[in-house]
């Protein structure tokens, strides 16, 4: 199988994120950024089905689109086994919007030649789109099945337990399609130190828009099909008032309940 | 006036109450129009509920088909063509966000995600966790919008809700079957994202069966329950319940967090909430950095006993 892995380094979600003051995108310099905590989980399923593929001739690519740096989380995917790397890196992509990224995405998946599967994971932490993997599909012409707890593949058939709030739902698809995971589904393995060295020899390809085949004018900030014009930090909430408990606390939560008017 | 779009949530004959609060936020930028898709007789319950939310039209959609989200995006697709509506609005859940997205790459929309407010202007959106707030506009005509669940009061409106028959139209590319469906039917508490009182426990709950602890004292609150992902992860309670940067986002009145430590991925989800109690063993735990009213203690001390002063003050 020929399998594709969508990832996204993101801020670190244990640091402060930003956004920056000039276009109101994400300030990336203010924030570690690592691969997205989702992403790793995307890439362990990608692996197990490699590894349990009797015929042994899966490939998991890892395609990622975002700034240069962006190869330290490509680094961290090839380091937990991933086969090889497609970036998708131009100045003009800065400031695109989720309609751009997911036609330059599938754009980028159209050079990888005869794709089974495209792993994603449900929901980056950074934006909360939520839908890129749907987007692209779409794009594709491809069946969706997102939000997966648990993932099979059978012959060319694909079946997805999509958990999500409102309840399981069993999807079946034929390949090709995409498949985005959620937060349950496997925990992802830590890269070995045999992995590490590895990855440091994988292939790396990195793809200008031109490389991709994509226009300047399909992608960026100002192409975008929404403008940001304006953002303003919310200043934190401030703690209030700290007490030990002396046998009375919750009487003392109740009196300041009351002194709020909340019961 | 304009047309504005509005996805019909509803299940088992019953309209979802963010349905509800798009019919409200539509009538700012247009007139309402209900969508609904679902099998056939799906309508005929839902009409008078969103007549007297305000809907000036309902296109039925009904079908069958397994297609999984395909028949809502198609209705919509179509609709947008022929309609040429001010906005499309969807609530924001799983299939919402889904359907949204697929719609705007089909019909070269705007995709305004997870917003808290629309005007004519645009829309605001509520980052990192309400850590900022921004404005944002669309630059294409129809723009796709989804709505954060409890970020708009429900007002009525009278709607002539003039019913009109659309076809579903065939499938542009392939989609994912639906070969069985288990909804999560909500229990007698209020929802997490509607509650105007959330009681929340975290590892320091320590068990599944602890959790009572929770329940009691959410039920005394006529509150809804909620969990942090380590309670989760642990099997304490379901995965839905779940709040924070990867679970829901939730702002009620009053959020009562027992034995959570307050991790950024937590506060993420429940940091706008108006009022917030902590009760927690460690004194440096960071939820107290944002509790209006804190307790250092045993939760399982503090809470019966709150529980018992809430019952009695109701008696
Ligand atoms: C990408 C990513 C996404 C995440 N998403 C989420 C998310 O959506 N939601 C979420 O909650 N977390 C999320 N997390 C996890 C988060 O980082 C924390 O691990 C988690 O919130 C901790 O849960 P907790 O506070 O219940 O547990 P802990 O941090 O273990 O805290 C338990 C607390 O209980 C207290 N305690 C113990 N016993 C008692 C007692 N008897 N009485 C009173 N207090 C007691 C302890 O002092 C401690 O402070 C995410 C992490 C990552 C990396
Ligand atoms: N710029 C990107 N590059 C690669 N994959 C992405 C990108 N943006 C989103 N994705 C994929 O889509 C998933 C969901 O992201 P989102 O829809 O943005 O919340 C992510 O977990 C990735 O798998």
């Amino acid at each position: 199988m020929n399998i594709v892995v969508l990832v996204k380094q993101v801020p670190d979600t244990y640091s402060e994120r930003k956004l920056s003051s000039g276009d109101h995108t994400l300030d990336r310099d203010a924030t570690d950024a690592v691969l997205d905590e989702i992403n790793e989980r995307a890439i362990e399923s990608a692996l197990q089905l490699k590894e349990g593929d009797g015929a042994g001739d899966s490939t998991v690519t890892v395609v990622a689109m975002g700034p240069d740096r962006a190869t330290d989380a490509i680094r961290k995917a090839l380091s937990m086994g991933a086969d090889k790397a497609v970036h998708l890196s131009d100045e003009a992509l800065h400031g695109s919007c989720a309609i751009q990224t997911s036609k330059a995405l599938a754009k980028v998946i159209g050079t990888l030649g005869e794709v089974d599967l495209v792993l994603a994971g449900n929901e980056a932490s950074d934006g909360r789109t939520g839908a890129i993997p749907a987007m692209v599909a779409d794009v594709l012409g491809l069946p969706s099945l997102t939000h997966a707890r648990e993932l099979t593949v059978d012959g060319a058939t694909v079946t997805v337990r999509r958990e999500t709030d409102d309840g399981v739902t069993v999807l079946t698809a034929e390949l090709p399609a995409v498949v985005s995971v959620n937060e349950k589904i496997n925990e992802p393995r830590y890269p070995s130190f045999k992995g590490i060295m590895a990855a440091k020899k994988k292939p790396v390809t990195t793809l200008t828009l031109a490389d991709a085949g994509i226009d300047a004018s399909e992608v960026g900030l100002a192409n975008a099909t929404s403008t940001v014009t304006s953002s303003q930090p919310k200043p934190p909430k401030s703690g209030g008032e700290k007490v030990t408990d002396e046998g009375d606390g919750g009487q003392k939560i109740a009196a300041f309940l009351v002194g709020q008017k909340l019961i | 006036m304009a047309e504005v779009l509005v996805l019909v949530d509803h299940l088992d004959g019953e309209i979802k109450k963010s349905t509800f609060e798009l019919l409200t936020a539509a009538r700012a930028l247009g007139e309402p129009s209900a969508v609904v898709v679902g099998p056939a007789g799906s309508a005929g319950k839902l009409s008078e509920g969103l007549k007297a939310h305000g809907a000036a039209k309902i296109y039925v959609a009904e079908t069958d088909s397994s297609d999984f989200l395909t028949p809502q995006v198609s209705v919509l697709a179509s609709l947008v063509e022929s309609k040429d509506p001010a906005a499309v609005l969807i609530g924001v859940s799983a299939d919402g966000k889904e359907i949204a997205g697929r719609l705007a790459i089909r019909t070269n929309s705007a995709l305004l995600g997870d917003v808290v407010g629309v005007s004519p202007e645009g829309a605001t959106h509520s980052v990192f966790g309400g850590a900022f707030i921004a404005e944002a506009k669309a630059n294409t005509a129809h723009p796709v919008i989804t709505l954060r669940p409890g970020s708009v009061e429900v007002e009525q409106a009278d709607g002539a809700g003039a019913e009109e028959t659309v076809e579903v139209p065939a499938a542009s590319g392939r989609s994912a079957t639906v070969q069985s469906r288990e909804p999560v039917t909500g229990g007698d508490r209020p929802e997490l994202t509607e509650a105007s009182v959330i009681v929340s426990g975290g590892r320091g709950v320590g068990s599944a069966e602890q959790f009572s602890v929770v329940e009691g004292l959410a039920d005394s609150l006529g509150a809804a329950v909620g969990a942090s992902r380590a309670a989760v992860d642990s099997g304490f309670y379901p995965h839905q319940f779940q709040v924070g940067q990867t679970g829901k986002t939730v702002s009620p009145q009053l959020y009562i967090a027992l034995g959570i430590s307050g991790a950024i991925q937590h506060r993420a989800g429940m940091q706008t909430s108006k009022t917030i109690i902590a009760v927690n063993k460690d004194p440096e735990a960071p939820i107290f950095e944002i509790a209006d009213f804190g307790v250092v203690g045993d939760l399982f001390k503090v809470a019966p006993q709150l529980q018992e002063e809430v019952t009695k003050r109701k008696s």
